[in-house]
């Protein structure tokens, strides 16, 4: 497709070399370190789950006892295959044994790591068997009912209570929605473990649990049966468990998970390392499994001025993008994140947005792009912002985007009422199938205000980055160079939770899902 | 308010009986959007109309209805309030005081107060927002009123978000505040309710409640739910560093607590 924003591909191809170089750099880092959470992961592949007596998740009591042993740089995925060596029982019936304070893991004689292997990887195969089976069943549901078209229109539902939410997300559906995001309770991200079975109280969202997703699940198949379209369900791979609840979303299906490899960083202040750590098995997680990711590149207009920090956006697109590149996940599967969020009292502010939107779509042509509303200047005022958002829906349309995150009449005040869902996604189908082929008839004028601001915010982003390869992600970060928010590498939620690896350390998940072998 | 609005096309507005206006005084009209569970159908338009009598309103008229999913139906209702209200005894709680802007603030401190006032503010437990807090304290302000930082004679401390009630508390202790101001955004089944109740309750436990003065803000707080709550006072939408200070300064005058920086000495 010829550009419409005359944008020179050198400029284009230096960005993304720059954020390249970062993401590569990083992974340096990352290869030498584990974290509490990613272990735990490992865990609830192995087969892991459940409580113990006072309701601590088996896979945090295991981990935990292992780390006071001082045995995390050994990996869990080794005392587990030595454990079973050792005693002849398996993962679940081990970590039941250690949460009922029967047995100290890492006081067990011990094998070699090579029997250790031996010993877990039947169980890591009928794992990935159990993922690919999920795989393959989505592709079946789509190819078999089929699936809404592109700009997906996404809601969400958060209620708190996951039977309601099941109530309201099968409303969304039959009203037309094709993407059903379960938002989380306030304060999930800060938990550093996942709360086990069904959940029926959350403040401002519903808890990320493996039941409640398969409750979903099933809700969301039933429907899509019912009317006859695949309904996609999303909930948050982020915050301290970033890499436990991908694996979980692996395992029950979901096909659209909000992951960002800085996010948890800046609005949750989680530490930058455990951050950038967990978010590595999580990309890859979602990589094989073939989840669509969602960055967060919209919440940086949330602290931070849409038309003076546009640039931001953009370079912490390609960041993203080049993580998931190194995660193995394909650009089908990226949904890039930005957002219409310019004040709307600037002169020719559509304009600019419209500038972002294309040229978002024209650097990233084959990613599943996921667009959010305005929510910063919604107020009290909903007719006006029910044209905000038609304004937006117009933006969506023209520009191909791919996921759409409705926005809502009444965004300033609560989470959603079903009816205000219904409102918002009748105001999309109007704006998309009126204006549904706008893009392919509309030029910009070469040098003006459209061409110009898109040109300028790639140039601004190169230099950007070119500025963050130079400098480091973890200083960038540290000089408030995203959303205006600063953070310390040593401060924030769960740096206790980072391990060096030691000689010995191994994962089996992370080697088999990038399509080798360990 | 002037007499050009108190008087319409050819009648004159009774102050003492007010209803909405839709064209024409007093012919009280209100739209309304609602859903019901119930399914959609003729009963369903009977039902809301009925609702929408019993809630007062004459002419009840559903303009619009549909279904929103087997079982729940949504309406578009216009109706004629018949209630009034009488305008001239209505009495809202105000925070106290002369409302000045940042660089007056900043002289009457000087002159007033001989000393900087010290606040230290948060958003408080599980919530993350910190736009609300950010815009009362950080230099850059909000929609062009600069923050607390930009003051002089204001030291301020912003602890950012998700802070326990008990840290910000100790930073108070800790810098001798004069004022804490507690930013509260998500309000969902209560929560703010919860957050800010047990701050004052620990300040109180602390032996504080007199010692400093206590503020709370965020898009669904106003000055008389705060005062509800046992804060001192509280501030909403369209609130900013200016109002917030020129509470803060004239209450320490009014608490002598000029020559009083420590918490110690109150
Ligand atoms: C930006 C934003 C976010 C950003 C916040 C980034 C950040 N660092 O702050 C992000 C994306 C992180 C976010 C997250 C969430 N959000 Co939010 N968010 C918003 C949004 C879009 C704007 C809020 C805002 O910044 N307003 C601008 C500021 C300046 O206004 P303000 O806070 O009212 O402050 C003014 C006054 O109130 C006053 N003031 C405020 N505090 C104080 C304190 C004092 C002492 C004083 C004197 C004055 C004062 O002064 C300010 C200037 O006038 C609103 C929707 C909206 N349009 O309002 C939703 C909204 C507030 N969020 C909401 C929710 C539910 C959440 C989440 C819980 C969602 C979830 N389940 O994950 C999470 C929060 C998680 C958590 N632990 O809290 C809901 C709240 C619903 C409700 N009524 O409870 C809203 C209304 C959106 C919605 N419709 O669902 N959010």
């Amino acid at each position: 497709m010829k550009s419409k924003l005359n944008l020179d591909q050198k400029v284009v191809d230096s960005a993304r070399a720059h954020a390249a170089h970062i993401a590569r750099d990083m992974q340096d880092f990352i290869e030498r370190h584990t974290t509490v959470s990613t272990e735990r992961t490992i865990l609830r592949f192995l087969g892991i789950d459940g409580v113990d007596d006072v309701d601590n998740p088996l896979p945090n009591v295991v981990v935990d006892q292992i780390k006071e042993a001082g045995g995390l740089p050994t990996g869990v995925a080794y005392w587990i295959g030595n454990a079973m060596v050792q005693t002849g029982k398996n993962p679940q019936e081990i970590a039941e044994e250690v949460g009922a304070g029967k047995l100290e893991i890492t006081k067990l004689p011990t094998c070699t790591q090579e029997e250790a292997k031996q010993a877990i990887m039947p169980i890591v195969h009928e794992t990935l068997k159990k993922i690919k089976a999920q795989t393959a069943k989505r592709e079946e549901l789509i190819g078999r009912l089929g699936e809404g078209r592109e700009p997906y229109k996404y809601v969400i539902v958060a209620t708190g209570n996951i039977y309601e939410d099941v109530l309201q997300a099968q409303a969304a559906a039959r009203q037309g929605a094709d993407i059903i995001a379960v938002i989380r309770t306030t304060a999930q991200s800060l938990l550093d473990y996942v709360p086990f079975g069904a959940t029926t109280e959350g403040f401002g969202g519903t808890y990320a649990t493996q039941e409640n997703f398969r409750i979903m699940r099933k809700a969301l198949d039933e429907v899509g049966e019912e009317i006859g379209r695949y309904i996609r369900l999303c909930n948050y791979s982020s915050g301290m468990c970033m890499p436990e609840i991908a694996a979980m979303g692996a395992l029950e299906r979901l096909d659209v998970m909000l992951n960002d490899a800085i996010y948890g960083i800046l609005f949750r202040d989680i530490n930058m390392q455990r951050t950038i750590v967990d978010q590595f098995m999580s990309r890859v997680i979602i990589g094989y499994c073939g989840i669509i990711f969602n960055s967060g590149e919209d919440n940086y207009l949330t602290t931070d001025d849409a038309y003076e920090a546009g640039h931001t956006v953009t370079s912490s697109q390609f960041i993203n993008e080049a993580f998931a590149l190194l995660a193995n996940i394909k650009e089908e599967q990226m949904g890039l994140g930005h957002a219409f969020e310019m004040d709307p009292s600037i002169e020719d502010g559509f304009l600019y947005e419209l500038a972002q939107a294309t040229l978002t779509r024209e650097v990233f042509p084959k990613a599943r792009l996921k667009y959010m509303p305005p929510t910063k200047f919604m107020t009290g005022n909903i007719f006006k912002g029910h044209v905000q958002d038609a304004l937006f829906n117009l933006i969506a349309v023209w520009t191909n985007q791919s996921l759409q995150l409705l926005g809502m009449l009444t965004e300033a005040i609560h989470t959603p009422h079903m009816h205000d869902r219904y409102l918002s996604i009748e105001n999309a189908e109007y704006v998309f199938n009126n204006a549904r082929h706008l893009g392919d008839e509309i030029e910009f004028k070469e040098g003006g205000i459209i061409q110009s601001r898109a040109q300028d915010v790639i140039k601004k982003a190169d230099a950007l980055l070119a500025e963050i390869e130079e400098e480091g992600l973890f200083s960038t970060i540290e000089k408030g160079k995203f959303g205006g928010v600063k953070r310390p590498k040593d401060g924030g939620h769960g740096l206790e939770g980072v391990s060096i690896k030691g000689d010995n350390y191994f994962n089996p998940f992370i080697p088999m899902m990038l399509g080798g072998e360990i | 308010m002037s007499s050009a609005c108190t008087t319409t096309a050819n009648t004159q507005v009774d102050l003492t009986k007010v209803k909405p206006y839709g064209d024409t005084l007093n012919d009280g009209k209100v739209e309304m959007a609602f859903t019901l569970p119930v399914p959609y159908g003729d009963e369903a338009e009977e039902t809301a109309k009925q609702l929408v009598k019993k809630m007062g309103f004459d002419e009840p008229n559903v303009a619009y209805y549909q279904e929103l999913c087997p079982g729940y139906t949504f309406f578009v209702v216009y109706g004629a309030a018949q209630q009034t209200i009488d305008y001239t005894s209505i009495v809202v709680p105000k925070v106290s005081g002369t409302v000045m802007d940042r660089v007056e603030c900043g002289d009457w401190i000087g002159e007033n107060i001989g000393r900087d006032i010290v606040v230290v503010g948060a958003s408080i437990e599980s919530d993350a927002h910190t736009v609300g807090i950010d815009a009362i304290i950080q230099m850059k302000g909000f929609h062009g009123h600069f923050g607390l930082e930009r003051f002089k004679n204001v030291v301020p401390y912003n602890m950012g978000s998700q802070v326990p009630c008990e840290q910000l508390i100790a930073k108070a202790k800790e810098v001798n505040a004069d004022a804490i101001l507690v930013s509260q955004t998500v309000t969902q089944k209560d929560i703010h309710i919860m957050n800010l109740t047990k701050m004052v309750e620990l300040v109180e436990a602390e032996g504080l409640r007199d010692k400093v003065i206590l503020a709370c803000g965020g898009p669904r707080i106003s000055h008389e739910l705060a005062q509800e709550l046992g804060y001192d006072a509280g501030f909403g939408p369209g609130k900013y560093a200016e109002h917030v200070m020129s509470y803060v300064m004239q209450e320490v005058q009014k608490r002598g607590w000029e020559k009083k920086p420590n918490i110690a000495d109150r």
